[in-house]
């Protein structure tokens, strides 16, 4: 393989990690908002 | 199954690593997935239920992620064929660019992701209803209809009119007969609206060994059609205005774009030789897609900007 091949297969597989963690991020934020859409004030109405 | 086994030979280094961003993208077929959005959306609004506007909007996302794995699972599997027609070929597989196999990973973990967010988040109702819009796209059309009958599209064409159902859904838990109207007008639209194009790609669908009509029945008989199921389409996309889910503004613009389309579907009847023909069925097609914008986003208008009662 030449370097340029391997620079940007190299180049692809780091984009497509960032990607992937970008997009794990986002699912763990879109649960966090909508569990307090969905639980709104009730959120901290809870027996201690 | 597909013979996939060309890319065997083919495949180049960047394979190994994946595809670019781009190339994902391109997989989910965005000008699919931006027409599913859209109408899930006016099934949505249209619906009698109260959606928190996050809500919503992560309703409108997975939908679109479900199409999108639809697209990618199709892909995978109409691989061989994309490489044969001019229309596909520059698809992210038959180019070399992403790995069958890939491919399929993609599509299957943007399913489960996509119908598990919508029922956790949202309600199990819509989530089935997503699940099975799926499941019938990638199984009953791309792997049992697509090349054994010409009837493909007729059938299979119920994957692409699920979304305002399941937008209905979505607002309110369940379907009803008025998102049913919203399914059905997409049904009956999308074989005139797919014929349009098999005509002046049937060539590409010949030499790929894909049953289109033209290629099976003749590009007389598929016109014959086009009109027949034009005909059914333009009243059918009349009802919403007498069931409460459009207004006046609706039913004007229904009749209009209606008569445009039905004429439209005549050209295409009438145009039986060379480049006439072809600009006829172009049209058609273009206009089509025009048509069903048009009606949905009449809905939505009289809806959202000026809400009944």
């Amino acid at each position: 393989m030449r370097d340029d091949e391997q620079r940007e297969l190299e180049r692809r597989r780091r984009m497509r990690s960032i990607a992937i963690g970008l997009a794990l991020a986002g699912l763990a934020i879109l649960f966090y908002v909508a569990t307090l859409v969905r639980l709104g004030g009730n959120v901290l109405n809870r027996p201690l | 199954m597909a013979d996939l086994s060309y890319h065997a030979s083919t495949l180049r280094p960047a394979q190994a690593a994946g595809g670019s961003i781009g190339d994902y993208f391109a997989l989910m077929k965005p000008r699919v997935m931006s027409l599913v959005v859209f109408t899930a959306l006016v099934g949505m609004v249209l619906a009698p239920g109260q959606l928190h506007p996050v809500l919503a909007g992560i309703a409108l996302l997975c939908i679109a992620v479900g199409a999108g794995a639809s697209g990618a699972l199709n892909m995978w599997y109409d691989a061989d064929i994309d490489a044969l027609m001019q229309r596909t070929a520059s698809r992210p597989i038959p180019r070399g660019r992403i790995g069958p196999d890939q491919a399929a990973t993609f599509g299957i973990v943007l399913a489960v992701g996509s119908v598990t967010t919508l029922g956790l988040i949202i309600n199990w109702a819509a989530g089935a209803l997503l699940a099975f819009t799926i499941a019938f796209y990638v199984l009953v059309y791309t792997m049992w209809l697509k090349r054994r009958t010409p009837q493909n599209i007729v059938i299979g064409g119920a994957a692409g009119a699920f979304p305002p159902m399941i937008g209905w859904a979505a607002a309110t838990g369940s379907v009803s007969f008025e998102s049913g109207v919203l399914f059905a007008i997409i049904f009956m639209w999308t074989p005139p609206h797919f014929w349009a194009l098999a005509l002046y790609r049937s060539r590409d669908y010949a030499r790929a060994g894909v049953p289109m009509l033209p290629v099976v029945a003749g590009a007389q008989e598929t016109r014959k059609q086009i009109v027949i199921y034009s005909a059914l389409l333009v009243p059918l996309a009349l009802v919403p205005a007498f069931i409460g889910l459009g207004g006046p503004l609706y039913a004007v613009a229904s009749i209009v774009l209606g008569g445009i389309f039905l004429a439209c579907a005549l050209a295409v009847y009438n145009a039986r030789e060379g480049r006439e023909a072809d600009r006829a069925a172009r049209q058609l097609f273009g206009f089509s897609i025009l048509y069903l914008f048009g009606l949905f986003a009449v809905l939505l208008i009289e809806r959202g900007v000026m809400p009944a009662g």
